[in-house]
């Protein structure tokens, strides 16, 4: 079986030191050894950015593609093989600006993938810009008198759209981060992790110290119940985002692939693509 | 006899024109006839004009006709916008319902029929195309049994009622129409068909049914005019052979997606039009730089922006071959009939796995949605090519990436799909290595970049040039792409029985350019016509580019959303000649 050693490649991160993209890289490892995947059976799937370079740094099938477009090539290689795990990944900027549309449609949809975004509160690799996630009267190259936008706010979004995992974690806390991973993974449907994974260049206000401040754990709630969707959105609310752990998962629903009529038992590239004569008379007869 | 019949039926959006004409269509494909019918609509869906136009002949028809024989109307605007095509031979039948008039310089007699009366009378005025059917038939004297298996066949599910109903209101049209016009009944009447059964479709069906039999297995899309029925077949047919459709939030994620299923093993395309297309340029780019497979359907319509959604234009042209940021291999091929619309998606799905590239095939309004009558395809015509696919690695547990870019003299690299051991390889849009890490080395970006673009000359596409050039010293080469095909190889009939000697290529594969076999054409003929659906010329410009020859080409031009027709478009060629 692979250890988390077997997901390390020779390549070595551009980020810069104290990046928090580092953790979650090393729980992404973790998780997937944790679970028993092989590093052939897994494909990480990112988006632009600075985060979006982790699909390099694994060693699994790693596709790289455009920005804010890593969740529709993530399901298309899913519905694909069915067999394959696939994950998803890439920044805020990635998945909450330029890629909104598909992260909610993908977040909706529900097909068994696992989406981990790193969550800075700023654009890092264009040098240090306003993203959907800044807080307003947050000062950046391109908001110098602050941002005058409110912030995203994720959690919400996903669980207004109908998720059925949503998590959120923190990029120094590894253990807790792995945990959720693995919980995604198993998760029988579309599984989105918000990670808090701080910019130690271009983001002086949410520092690692910010948020070891502000964080609540949801396990120290006493009493939280994740199943329980409408305590999800108000502990959600009521910390303004500010919360790690599981925060909500729906067991009950099937995913997108398990609903399809007709869809096939293999994965799509098990199956003998071509038609039988039969078959190309029928279609061809309902022309006639 | 006639030995062709040109038929139209018009009214409101949304009170059965459609099917009016596919009723009509239906009986006569049965027996035999050849028919290409093409729909004038909007984009709305109820109200606003529409008409369904059918040229009938029982030899193959390959354009749509100039002229009109028999024009039904269910309000007074079908004969307002539509009687100038009719001729003194040819005959309007109007619902009596309207009270229709006949514009003074109308050169056809008017018969208000009473329709809707009729069959509001036999129950439900919903019959009255049923009415207008029966007409039809004593004009061209039909006997009534060629609708019983049409009737049986869409009514047949409703009841016995239902369908002894509409029999009735086909009768009491035909009785209606005879007690006024008498002996005129059957003047209409079309020489004998085969009475041989042929496919009657679209070409966006042709299209789908070759994406199905070339193996595709998903499909992601976003509804569009004209190009949402290739999805729509789709849906119908990929569950019967365990495939998948998704119907996406936009078309990026529609590209993008179906470039996530090619990267996975899965022969995926998308289909879309115009606006659709503008907004996969960047995943066309993705799938050039990463070298993944993907096939994707442009049927083209009037633009630019929102344009002209259900009209006929050839204006997409210049952002297939060009709208792509960067330099990527590309292969951009354009049927012009409904067989090449069949097998050349076949080719095109050959095409992107063995080169690993995307493939546009790009149609036009007129041609994904003119329906005509097309012979059987062969399924001893399918053929699935791979390409360079590695199914196993030797060393399973190597710890070194696999050279999925792995410089070839072809260009062509061996691909593997995720889950394979020892195949692990990254992907990626950035400039990359034989493994796909990122690298921007000046010498590794020479040579991937050129291994990229030298897949282009490993194209191997079957005819690429449709080629009618009988003469060695033309007069003229008429060109085009498309849908003008049926048009223009009238016109070359036209104008050869004048004694003029008229040369005709169609191209068929844009991208690359087949410029040595376009090149002996031109050199052949006099003068060039490059005969285009748009306003600037682009298949013209693509040629002076590729070819030369500028001081000989001309253009006719036309981008009013109307196809050319072939008498219009003989003129049109004459004052150029």
């Amino acid at each position: 079986m692979a250890t988390f050693k077997d997901f390390r490649n020779s390549v070595k991160p551009n980020w810069c030191p104290g990046c928090g993209d580092f953790s979650v890289q090393a729980a992404i490892q973790r998780a997937a050894a944790n679970v028993g995947y092989e590093p052939s059976e897994l494909a990480i799937i990112s988006g632009i950015g600075c985060s979006g370079r982790i699909s390099g740094y694994i060693n699994s099938y790693g596709f790289h593609g455009i920005h804010g477009r890593a969740l529709p090539i993530a399901q298309g290689l899913k519905m694909a093989n069915k067999d394959l795990k696939v994950i998803a990944s890439g920044g805020d900027g990635d998945g909450f600006a330029i890629g909104m549309g598909h992260t909610i449609h993908a977040i909706r949809r529900n097909i068994d993938i696992t989406y981990v975004v790193m969550d800075n509160q700023i654009y890092g690799l264009t040098k240090g810009q306003t993203s959907p996630r800044s807080a307003a009267g947050f000062i950046t190259k391109s908001t110098p008198g602050g941002a005058i936008e409110p912030s995203l706010k994720p959690l919400e979004v996903a669980l207004t759209a109908g998720a059925t995992f949503v998590a959120q974690g923190f990029s120094t806390d590894i253990k807790e981060l792995t945990a959720m991973i693995e919980a995604g993974l198993n998760h029988k449907g579309f599984s989105f992790i918000n990670v808090f994974s701080p910019c130690v260049t271009y983001n002086k206000v949410n520092t690692y110290d910010w948020f070891k401040e502000n964080l609540t754990k949801l396990a120290d709630i006493e009493g939280y119940d994740s199943s329980n969707r409408e305590m999800a959105m108000q502990t959600v609310m009521r910390h303004e985002g500010l919360v790690t752990g599981v925060i909500y998962q729906d067991t009950e629903t099937t995913s997108y692939q398990d609903k399809i009529k007709g869809y096939s038992e293999l994965p799509l590239t098990d199956i003998d693509i071509s038609l039988s004569e039969d078959q190309f008379d029928q279609l061809i007869k309902e022309f006639m | 006899m006639l030995h062709q019949l040109s038929w139209k039926v018009g009214g409101q959006q949304g009170e059965g024109i459609e099917s009016t004409g596919e009723i009509f269509s239906m009986a006569m494909n049965r027996l035999g006839y050849f028919l290409y019918g093409y729909r004038h609509f909007s984009s709305r869906i109820k109200g606003g004009h529409t008409n369904n136009k059918i040229t009938v002949r029982p030899t193959e028809v390959r354009a749509i006709a100039d002229d009109l024989d028999i024009l039904v109307a269910f309000d007074q605007e079908t004969i307002d916008v539509n009687y100038k095509e009719l001729t003194p031979g040819s005959i309007i039948l109007a619902d009596a319902k309207f009270n229709p008039t006949n514009p003074e310089d109308c050169v056809a007699p008017l018969y208000a029929v009473p329709f809707t009366e009729i069959a509001a009378e036999l129950g439900t005025s919903l019959m009255k195309n049923m009415v207008a059917i029966g007409a039809t038939a004593a004009l061209l004297n039909l006997d009534e049994a060629v609708f019983q298996s049409v009737v049986d066949e869409i009514f047949g599910r409703k009841g016995e009622e239902v369908v002894a109903k509409n029999i009735e209101a086909i009768e009491r049209g035909r009785q209606a129409i005879t007690e006024q016009i008498g002996d005129r009944v059957g003047t209409w009447e079309i020489a004998p068909a085969d009475g041989k059964r042929r496919m009657f479709m679209i070409g966006n069906d042709a299209a789908a049914l070759g994406a199905l039999a070339a193996g595709s297995r998903f499909m992601a899309a976003y509804p569009i005019t004209p190009a949402s029925e290739i999805m729509e077949y789709m849906i119908k047919k990929l569950p019967l052979v365990g495939g998948a459709v998704i119907q996406t939030e936009d078309e990026i994620a529609a590209a993008t997606m179906a470039i996530g299923a090619n990267y996975g093993g899965v022969r995926a395309f998308t289909a879309s039009a115009g606006p659709g297309l503008s907004l996969m340029m960047e995943a066309i780019g993705l799938s050039g730089m990463t070298e993944q497979p993907l096939v994707i359907f442009d049927t083209q319509r009037g633009g630019p922006s929102t344009g002209l959604p259900t009209k006929q234009e050839q204006s997409d042209l210049m952002a297939m071959l060009y709208g792509t940021h960067g330099e990527i291999p590309k292969v951009v091929i354009a049927p012009s009939t409904m067989e090449e619309a069949f097998y050349d998606t076949i080719q095109a799905f050959n095409i992107a796995e063995e080169l690993q590239l995307p493939v546009i095939v790009m149609t036009d309004l007129q041609l994904a949605l003119g329906k005509q009558s097309v012979e059987p395809f062969d399924y001893s015509k399918i053929e699935i090519r791979r390409g360079k696919i590695v199914d196993s690695v030797e060393d399973e547990e190597t710890k070194e990436y696999f050279k999925r870019y792995e410089v070839t003299e072809d260009g062509v690299s061996p691909r593997v799909f995720p889950g394979l051991k020892g195949g692990i390889h990254h992907v990626t849009g950035v400039e990359h290595d034989e493994t796909g890490k990122p690298s921007e080395a000046p010498g590794n970006r020479r040579n991937q970049m050129d291994k990229r673009m030298r897949k282009l000359q490993q194209v191997r596409f079957e005819n690429p040039v449709y080629v009618n050039a009988p003469h060695e010293d033309a007069d003229v080469l008429l060109v085009g792409f498309n849908s003008t095909r049926g048009a223009l190889e009238e016109v070359q009939e036209n104008l050869n029985a004048e004694g003029v000697k008229v040369n005709h290529a169609h191209i068929k594969l844009i991208h690359p350019f087949p410029s040595e076999e376009m090149s002996a054409l031109m050199d052949q003929a006099k003068k060039v016509i490059v005969v285009e659906n748009n306003a600037t010329g682009q298949l013209a410009n693509v040629m002076k580019m590729n070819i030369g020859g500028h001081a000989k080409t001309k253009s006719i031009l036309k981008y009013d959303g109307t196809p050319f027709l072939p008498r219009e478009l003989t003129n049109l060629v004459k004052e150029e000649i």
